[in-house]
This record gives structure tokens, C-alpha cells and sequence, in this order.
């Protein structure tokens, strides 16, 4: 029987499959998931901000979509991935709100997303699909087996990217 | 920006200002409740937690359940945010007690979502006023953003917020009582100059 691993707010972890990993109900912050295909070994991060550089206070490394995504390639690694057959899928990064008008908050969710493919690319990690931008939260559920990334959305039929 | 000042630090003095502050607040947005609805509102005293961000949507009572979040922008002497947040079945009850009608099944309608927008309105706007009163400080709301989804999703804003200068979140906790019981949240979040201003005008420093 498969488990599914959680991952929090400003958290991430990895599995091994069968199992799979998820986050509930994401919002502003993005959901940036790995896995290596042939291992079949995979993670998830939950970042909440685009840029560690950006803050003073970045100790929690998982917070972060840069610093969270080299963690959990480290850890992909660590799990027996290699990082040469890496591929990622993302999805959140909603705009929960029509303003959100402090200068650190505009448009976090786009930024999050932005900073994450923009990591990802200096990395060599394609990005094989997203579900992201938008108004609502997202719950998702990856599956480093098949890669498969199932979302689901209060009032909408469930989709897999 | 005082790189120093964090949540971390809260020490028991501080905390029990925020606790006053949360006490009477809500204790003012009951009054404006009760006014609006015109009938009796009892409430609880609040309990202020300080919550590590992977926790509070548990604490909270599920990161998926339904909740409905209403955020505004502040202005004046203070700039920040503030959130109110209102369990899905709680803002349901509330409006069909303002709109005199039996609580419909299923999702918010256009109607409803207005409604509910001036409920959220009076409330935090009462909130506010308590807080202004009390530290002598301008404190001007804009108009409410409303926005019904999972918990966690609502949360993440004001989240992101407090994950600019720490890694927990504060939250008052507000229980409302009616024939009900109806959960309610407040999360203040001021700018980090504003908190010092406003422990500052309570005598208080950081």
C-alpha cells in the first residue's frame, strides 16, 4: 500500500515510489515538484517567497523557492536520484486577493512562480508542466512513479497535469 | 528595515499586550455584530497563538476546510493588513441572520458574498477603531477583498506577510456565540515600523 507523504507550509520533503507526496491547499506559495524517472525517487517544496537574497531573515531554508529547491534536489539525491534525468512540474502561485498593495506582497504568487522556473532553468531541471496563476488554492498530489501531478480546486473537477 | 525585530522574541509582556488588544478588539466587533443583527452576541475570551507556519492549518481545524477570508489594507499613523477570517458554515449563519432568511444550502451567492463583505467590513472596522482608540493612533481601512476557498490558500497571505520577517504567525482567536457557536480569526499585520509604533504609543518597545 502506497503512502502519501505531507508537506507543510515553508516545508519539504521527498519519497520513494509507490508513494506519493502532497501539500494542501495552496495559495499565493508554489508547490515545485521533482523526481527523477528512472530511480523513481521524488520531492516536493512549499515556498512561500520568491528570494532568500531578498530577506534577512532566511534561516528556514524551505521557505524560499531558490534555497528550497536546491534542498530538495540535495535531498532527491541523497534518496539515490541523479540530477542529470531531473525533470519538475509547479503548480500555485495564486493571487488570493485583488490587492495585496505592499511593495514586498505585489503579485507574490507570479513572483514565486517566476523565481522557481527561473531556478530551476539555472539548474538544467526541464519543467515539464504547470498549473499556476489565478484566484483559487490548489491541493496537489505528485507521484515521482509516473510523474503524474494531480490538482485539486474547491468547485472544480480534479485535473492531473 | 530593523533587521533585528521578530516574532521569535515575542517575551510574555508583549504577549499579553496582544492578548489586551485581541480581548478588546474583539470585544468591539461583537458589540457592532450584535447592533447589526440586532440580537444578543456573546463571546469568549480570545486565545493568542503564535504558530510555526507548517502547524496553524491544523490548529486551525483542517488546511482544506472551507473558510471565508476577508483582507484589508491599512492605512494612517499604522500601515499593514488585517485578516478576518470566518469559518464557511459560520459566515453562512451570519448572513442569512443579517438578510433574515434561512441559511441556504451549498455555496455563497452573489447576494450573499455582499453581504458578507459588510458583515467582514463592520467587524474588522469595529477592530480597528478599538485599536486606534487605544493607542492613539490614525488607523484607516480600505475597502474589504473577499475570497472563499481552502484554509491554507487564505492563509498564505497573510503567511507570506509574517514570512518576511520570521517563520510563525500570529493569530487571535475569536469565538463568537449566537444560538451557535461561530470561529472566528483575526491576524493583525503591521508593517514592522508599525508594530514598534504601536507597542511604542502602549508604552512598550521591542
Amino acid at each position: 500500500m502506497a503512502n502519501i507523504v505531507k508537506v507543510g507550509m515553508a516545508d519539504l520533503n521527498v519519497c520513494k515510489s509507490p508513494d506519493g507526496i502532497t501539500t494542501l491547499g495552496l495559495g499565493s506559495c508554489v508547490g515545485i515538484c521533482i523526481r527523477d524517472p528512472i530511480a523513481k525517487v521524488g520531492g516536493m517544496a512549499h515556498a512561500m517567497l520568491p528570494d532568500s537574497t531578498q530577506i534577512a531573515n532566511n534561516s528556514n531554508r524551505a521557505k524560499f523557492a531558490d534555497t528550497g529547491i536546491d534542498d530538495l534536489v540535495k535531498k532527491i539525491i541523497a534518496l539515490g536520484g541523479v540530477k542529470s534525468r531531473f525533470e519538475a512540474k509547479i503548480a500555485g502561485g495564486a493571487q488570493m486577493f485583488t490587492f495585496q498593495n505592499k511593495s514586498d506582497m505585489v503579485r507574490v504568487g507570479e513572483r514565486n512562480v517566476q523565481a522557481s522556473k527561473k531556478k530551476l532553468k539555472e539548474l538544467g531541471i526541464p519543467l515539464r508542466a504547470e498549473d499556476t496563476g489565478l484566484n483559487y488554492g490548489r491541493t496537489i498530489i505528485y507521484y515521482p512513479e509516473d510523474g503524474r501531478l494531480v490538482i485539486r480546486a474547491a468547485g472544480k473537477p480534479e485535473k492531473t497535469i | 528595515m530593523s533587521e533585528n525585530i521578530s516574532f521569535e522574541k515575542v517575551t510574555t509582556e508583549y504577549y499579553d499586550v496582544l492578548k489586551e488588544l485581541g480581548n478588546i478588539g474583539a470585544g468591539n466587533a461583537t458589540t457592532a455584530l450584535a447592533q447589526m443583527l440586532q440580537c444578543k452576541v456573546d463571546m469568549k475570551v480570545p486565545q493568542v497563538r503564535l504558530l510555526d507556519f507548517k502547524d496553524v492549518g491544523e490548529a486551525m481545524g483542517g488546511e482544506e476546510q472551507m473558510v471565508v477570508g476577508i483582507y484589508l489594507a491599512v492605512e494612517g499613523d499604522i500601515t499593514g493588513s488585517i485578516m478576518f477570517i470566518l469559518e464557511h458554515d459560520a459566515g453562512k449563519t451570519l448572513v442569512s441572520k443579517l438578510m433574515g432568511m434561512p441559511p441556504a444550502e451549498g455555496a455563497f451567492s452573489e447576494i450573499e458574498i455582499s453581504a458578507m463583505k459588510e458583515i467582514g467590513n463592520i467587524i474588522t472596522g469595529a477592530y480597528l477603531n478599538s485599536l486606534a482608540q487605544m493607542t492613539n493612533l490614525k488607523m484607516l481601512p480600505s475597502v474589504p477583498d473577499l475570497n472563499i476557498d481552502m484554509l491554507n490558500a487564505i492563509l498564505s497571505v497573510p503567511a507570506i506577510e509574517f514570512g518576511i520577517v520570521g517563520d510563525k504567525i500570529l493569530l487571535i482567536q475569536t469565538a463568537f456565540t449566537d444560538d451557535v457557536d461561530l470561529n472566528g480569526y483575526f491576524i493583525l499585520m503591521p508593517d514592522l515600523q508599525s508594530y514598534s509604533k504601536m507597542l511604542g504609543a502602549l508604552g512598550l518597545s521591542i
